[in-house]
């Protein structure tokens, strides 16, 4: 049994602990309010700029000599994964979700025999992977959601995936990153950045299309080649740029229960202790007394 | 067909203006133009400049636009920018800074993309300065 001593130590030390987290959740309480603002305020611009790639790419005949980041290299051999997750840890399962889905996506493409590049957006991904599949590593960017997220860090990092892309270090570019789907859960979303993936029309759809007619036709200046070269970038940059908004959401989301767990689970320990606390020590006055008292009745 | 012509900017980070307006001018890539009501569908890139709000016969707003592109359609006009600033909350001093860190990322670009970002930059830069020398 702990001595009295020792089971204060424990309960003031379970008590700074208490406060630390339910402060750290506060945080990110905070934090999380503030991202999903973010994430409202760029959606409009998300969304025009995805209407206008629809009627640009739907004017296109064909994919025939169209820019690579629209209609990649024409192969499937070199996949490159651009991995979201947080810079710190203490958020729950989110980091090890993110790893859990990486790992099993690059086994999969190798067991296909593609080759996997790695570039990571942020540093917990990168720590967990960069040992067991250091070979594939390209690259990374660290310390993106210091304060917030800017949409320079998206164009930063889309100008450099546009590099690769034009260099044809990669066929295919694949983001990995956790969406927001609330407070308490967020899902591993792989999404496909390069080549751009074209919604399938279904036949239905075609079929509704013609029968309501021909289309407004948009005049395009300066000319259609040089709308696309040039939206194509700033998509990219977009689609960057909400993958990191959604991501650094859904850490502060999970990293809120998390503490929220952890703040329970030390109050409850905290209530434990003191219960043993209060049995011991009245257990050694009772002890005293009876020592007391035999005492006096011996002489 | 009504004879205003509902206006949007909008920048990544939010919506800026959403207004009716009797017509814009938006610097397209191959020139200016004018958006009146009823405009034919048109798809444009944008450079960096100024664009204009008219209403009742007179300029109402002037924002910068750091590049971009604009959607029109008989019923709207839509800009899309990566960055934009009413003309009246830029200043003199930001616009120089601006103009010289462009130079130096200029002076820096290796690749081709880079010279690319670096040119853009410069030229968002110099649209800046002009704007902010005309109207400032």
């Amino acid at each position: 049994m702990a001595s009295l001593k020792d089971l204060r130590v424990r309960i003031a030390s379970v008590k700074s602990t208490r406060k630390i987290t339910s402060a750290m959740k506060m945080v990110a309480a905070a934090k999380l309010r503030r991202a999903q603002e973010a994430a409202e305020a760029g959606r409009p611009y998300a969304e025009r700029m995805e209407r206008m790639l629809t009627a640009l790419t739907a004017s296109l005949p064909t994919f025939q000599g169209a820019p690579v980041l629209l209609a990649g290299t024409g192969k499937d051999d070199t996949h490159l994964l651009v991995v979201v997750s947080a810079d710190r840890g203490l958020c729950g399962g989110f980091n090890s979700n993110i790893v859990r889905e990486t790992r099993r996506r690059i086994l999969a493409l190798r067991q296909q025999g593609k080759t996997v590049k790695l570039f990571f957006l942020g540093r917990k991904a990168r720590d967990a992977l960069r040992r067991q599949f250091s070979d594939a590593v390209v690259g990374g960017v660290e310390n993106l959601t210091r304060n917030g997220v800017s949409f320079d860090a998206g164009r930063e990092i889309a100008g450099k995936l546009r590099d690769m892309a034009h260099a044809g270090e990669f066929d295919v570019c694949t983001v990995i990153y956790n969406r927001f789907k609330s407070v308490i859960s967020q899902e591993v979303t792989g999404q496909q950045l390069i080549p751009f993936p074209v919604p399938q029309k279904t036949e239905a759809q075609v079929a509704a299309e013609i029968a309501a007619g021909p289309k407004a036709t948009y005049i395009m200046e300066p000319s259609e080649e040089e709308i696309i070269e040039a939206l194509l970038p700033r998509n990219l940059s977009v689609q960057v740029f909400r993958a990191l908004l959604e991501s650094y959401a859904s850490e502060q989301g999970a990293r809120m229960s998390a503490m929220d767990n952890a703040t329970r689970n030390a109050g409850d320990m905290l209530g434990k202790l003191t219960l043993v606390y209060n049995r011991t020590r009245q257990a050694m006055i009772t002890k005293e007394l009876i020592e007391i008292i035999s005492g006096a009745e011996a002489i | 067909m009504a004879d205003k012509v509902p206006f949007e900017l909008v920048t990544p980070t939010r919506l800026l203006v959403s207004e009716l307006v009797d017509m814009v001018v938006v610097p397209g890539g191959d020139g200016d133009f004018g958006v009146l009501p009823g405009h034919s569908p048109l798809l444009s890139t944008v450079r960096a400049g100024t664009v204009d709000l008219h209403d009742g016969g007179k300029i109402t707003a002037r924002f910068f636009v750091a590049g971009g592109f604009a959607e029109v359609t008989p019923e709207r006009c839509t800009l899309l920018a990566e960055e934009a600033a009413p003309v009246a909350e830029l200043t003199r001093a930001d616009a120089d800074q601006r103009l010289a860190a462009a130079r130096k990322l200029g002076e820096a670009a290796k690749s081709d993309g880079e010279k690319q970002d670096a040119a853009a930059a410069l030229a968002a830069a110099e649209a800046m300065l002009a704007a902010v020398q005309a109207h400032g």
